[in-house]
């Protein structure tokens, strides 16, 4: 049992829906950074998304590129990522983290010593967007056995006859991308997204949370009625980017999750 | 080399894509399902003859293949030592080898009823030949260029806009290759329905890098043919320019069991190939990594983050490799080397001066190093080198490098 486990055993106890944020590890730089992600579990955060930053980030749209850029002209790093983990956990021993990013700056370090690493710093789950089921040898099945989640993106290209091969380990949720496209894109629909969650509940246990595409609590919570949860990753990272205060930011997000939290 | 684990170099790849250790398919999940779809109808076409036919037709009456076997006599005499063939692919309908590999993937996309066609494109050769075939085909084009290179290839920008295509400069990262190709992987994720991504070179996720070598090769199966037809004998050292590697792989394929052919490979050193990473060199100045869907050799920091590469010609501006340029690296079937800014400029002239021949900068690498080893190598040494691409949509560049000023011209 992972922190992500627990969360949605707890959540569903509750009988409520899971809010997920993403930020971008530091962006602008790495102590406002740290803040907001400090405040992300008092503005109602279930699960914090922690962009890894990369030069080539080749499935996200301008918001996050920009954002991986600051942070890269700001000195940012893996190490410097996982030492922001690790500040956070300090003060924060439950709330699950879930490092978000490409293949290259892990693969580059090294993958036996970054599952220790992440592992140490109190990382929960990784999503690795350019490591398709095809590649599972590479990081995926090692993070299993790390005792990490693997949790793989199914999107709407991801027909019922590949399903099974997205949804074999991939562990703590499933993460429904709900447009064929980038992130910050086109806005999701809820009539669209409805069907396709109902039809990977139909093979898999695990939950199903649906992201880009949402940017007000309107949709945060629409989204999120018709399933596990939602993720609200480049409408975050705007506010960041316009270089509103921490406690602003955070009040943006506290109403996104409390949109989720109503469905 | 390792003998004993192959009896042969052209088997790659094996199912997963997978030269060695490098290639794969390394691509988000929206994209994953339609690389498989790609596979497959490739997989069905190659066999097909009727595709093959539909290709030779095009390349024979459309492209005008074969391109010349030439012998380069007064360059020979010059440089004193090994006899210098070029393959004339820079003859070619559009100016380069990269129409070989365009008619390919767009006969494949009429196949799979795409009627879209997105390509990214450095020097601008290679969206110049999408831009060509689709205007030959009634397809809608869209090239990605970094906003660098529209600039120091405005003609090519403009031919495209003739053609008919719709240029995207991408202003992400510094505005080169690299980021033209990560806009054009953002388009196909996005248009996936209606969309078939034409890749220029070598490299991509599997299987693009088979893909286009597939089509390329016919540079160096003709190669073969005209050698021994003017020889009779396969040349001793075959050479060609790298970025992504397409022309090189195209000539180097037909000939990796002909243990006795030297290959050498030339990627391009910029300003030197040193620490301060101002070039292009990713094998002899790079470290494997994952980058646009392949596992290869790549310019990058120690943390993993991708460098931008430099080098007088826009073609080679590219940080990465094809992933069968990587294994054919590491396990020794190939030489690979380096040729900076400044021996290119060199051998650009040295073309003009003795063949008549006004070389594309990125040949203009190959024969720089051809220039080095030949006046070492005996009169009965043949080299044969792949002229990939002709120099027109350079002269602007070459201009600024040597002082001249074309403002009035």
């Amino acid at each position: 049992m992972t922190r992500i486990d627990d969360t949605f055993a707890r959540l569903k106890a509750d009988g409520t829906k899971a809010f997920v944020s993403y930020i971008m590890a530091g962006d602008p730089d790495y102590d406002t950074s740290l803040a907001v992600m400090k405040g992300l579990p008092g503005a109602g955060v279930d699960i914090i998304e922690l962009g890894l930053p990369f030069t080539d980030p080749m499935a996200d749209g301008p918001t996050i590129q920009l954002a991986g850029g600051r942070a890269l002209d700001g000195g940012m790093t893996l190490e410097k990522t996982l030492q922001m983990v690790r500040d956070f956990r300090e003060g924060d021993a439950t709330t699950p983290i879930v490092l978000m990013g490409y293949y290259n700056p892990i693969y580059s370090r090294g993958v036996d010593k970054f599952l220790a690493d992440a592992n140490e710093a109190g990382i929960d789950g990784l999503i690795v967007v350019d490591l398709p089921p095809e590649e599972d040898e590479e990081l995926c099945i090692p993070a299993q056995k790390a005792g990490l989640n693997f949790i793989r993106l199914a999107t709407p290209t991801t027909d019922d006859n590949r399903l099974p091969a997205v949804l074999t380990n991939t562990s703590g949720f499933v993460y429904y991308v709900s447009i064929t496209g980038i992130t910050g894109a086109a806005a999701a629909e809820a009539k669209d997204v409805g069907p396709e969650v109902a039809r990977i509940k139909a093979k898999t246990d695990l939950p199903v949370i649906v992201g880009f595409g949402i940017r007000t609590p309107e949709t945060s919570e629409a989204i999120a009625a018709v399933a596990d949860g939602c993720v609200v990753g480049s409408a975050i990272v705007s506010e960041i980017a316009e270089g509103k205060p921490v406690e602003e930011v955070l009040a943006f997000v506290k109403s996104l999750a409390d949109g989720a939290h109503r469905a | 080399m390792p003998d004993d684990l192959l009896n042969s170099f052209m088997t790659g790849p094996d199912e997963k894509g997978r030269f060695g250790d490098f290639g794969g398919r390394f691509v988000s999940e929206t994209l994953m399902p339609l690389i498989l779809e790609l596979e497959k109808q490739y997989e069905h076409a190659k066999t097909d003859d009727s595709f093959w036919a539909e290709m030779q037709d095009l390349w024979t009456h459309y492209v005008g293949r074969p391109s010349p076997l030439y012998f380069a006599e007064r360059l020979t005499e010059r440089l004193g030592g090994a006899k210098i063939y070029l393959k004339r692919d820079e003859l070619n309908h559009t100016g380069a080898h990269k129409i070989n590999n365009v008619l390919g993937q767009i006969i494949l996309a009429r196949r799979m009823g795409k009627t879209r066609i997105i390509a990214e494109t450095g020097a601008g050769q290679h969206g110049v030949a999408t831009a060509t075939v689709c205007a030959k085909f009634g397809l809608k084009c869209v090239v990605y260029m970094g906003a660098t290179d529209v600039e120091r290839q405005a003609p090519n920008v403009f031919r495209m806009k003739l053609l008919g295509a719709e240029v995207v400069p991408v202003t992400s990262g510094r505005g080169t290759l690299k980021d033209a190709m990560n806009d054009a992987l953002r388009d196909w994720v996005t248009n996936v329905r209606d969309t078939f991504y034409c890749i220029g070179t070598v490299a991509g996720p599997h299987p693009y890098p088979a893909m286009v070598r597939d089509f390329q090769a016919i540079i160096g199966k003709e190669a073969k043919e005209q050698m021994m037809a003017a020889e009779g004998r396969l040349p001793d050292t075959i050479i060609a320019a790298i970025g992504g590697g397409s022309n090189a792989m195209g000539l180097f394929f037909p000939f990796l069991d002909d243990k006795d052919v030297q290959i050498i490979g030339v990627e391009a050193g910029g300003k030197g190939v040193n620490e301060k990473m101002e070039h292009c060199a990713s094998l002899t100045g790079g470290r494997p990594g994952v980058l646009h869907g392949n596992r290869t050799y790549l310019l990058q920091d120690e943390d993993g983050q991708i460098l931008e590469g430099h080098s007088i010609s826009a073609g080679l501006d590219y940080p990465g490799i094809g992933p069968e340029h990587a294994w054919l690296h590491e396990i020794g079937r190939a030489q690979y080397v380096s040729i900076t800014d400044t021996e290119a400029l060199d051998a650009f002239q040295l073309s003009c001066e003795t063949e008549g021949i006004i070389p594309a900068l990125e040949p203009s690498h190959a024969l720089a190093h051809v220039a080095k080893i030949a006046p070492d190598l005996p009169k009965d040494h043949i080299i044969c080198m792949n002229m990939c691409g002709r120099g027109d949509k350079d002269i602007f560049t070459v201009a600024r490098a040597l002082g001249w000023d074309m403002s009035g011209a």
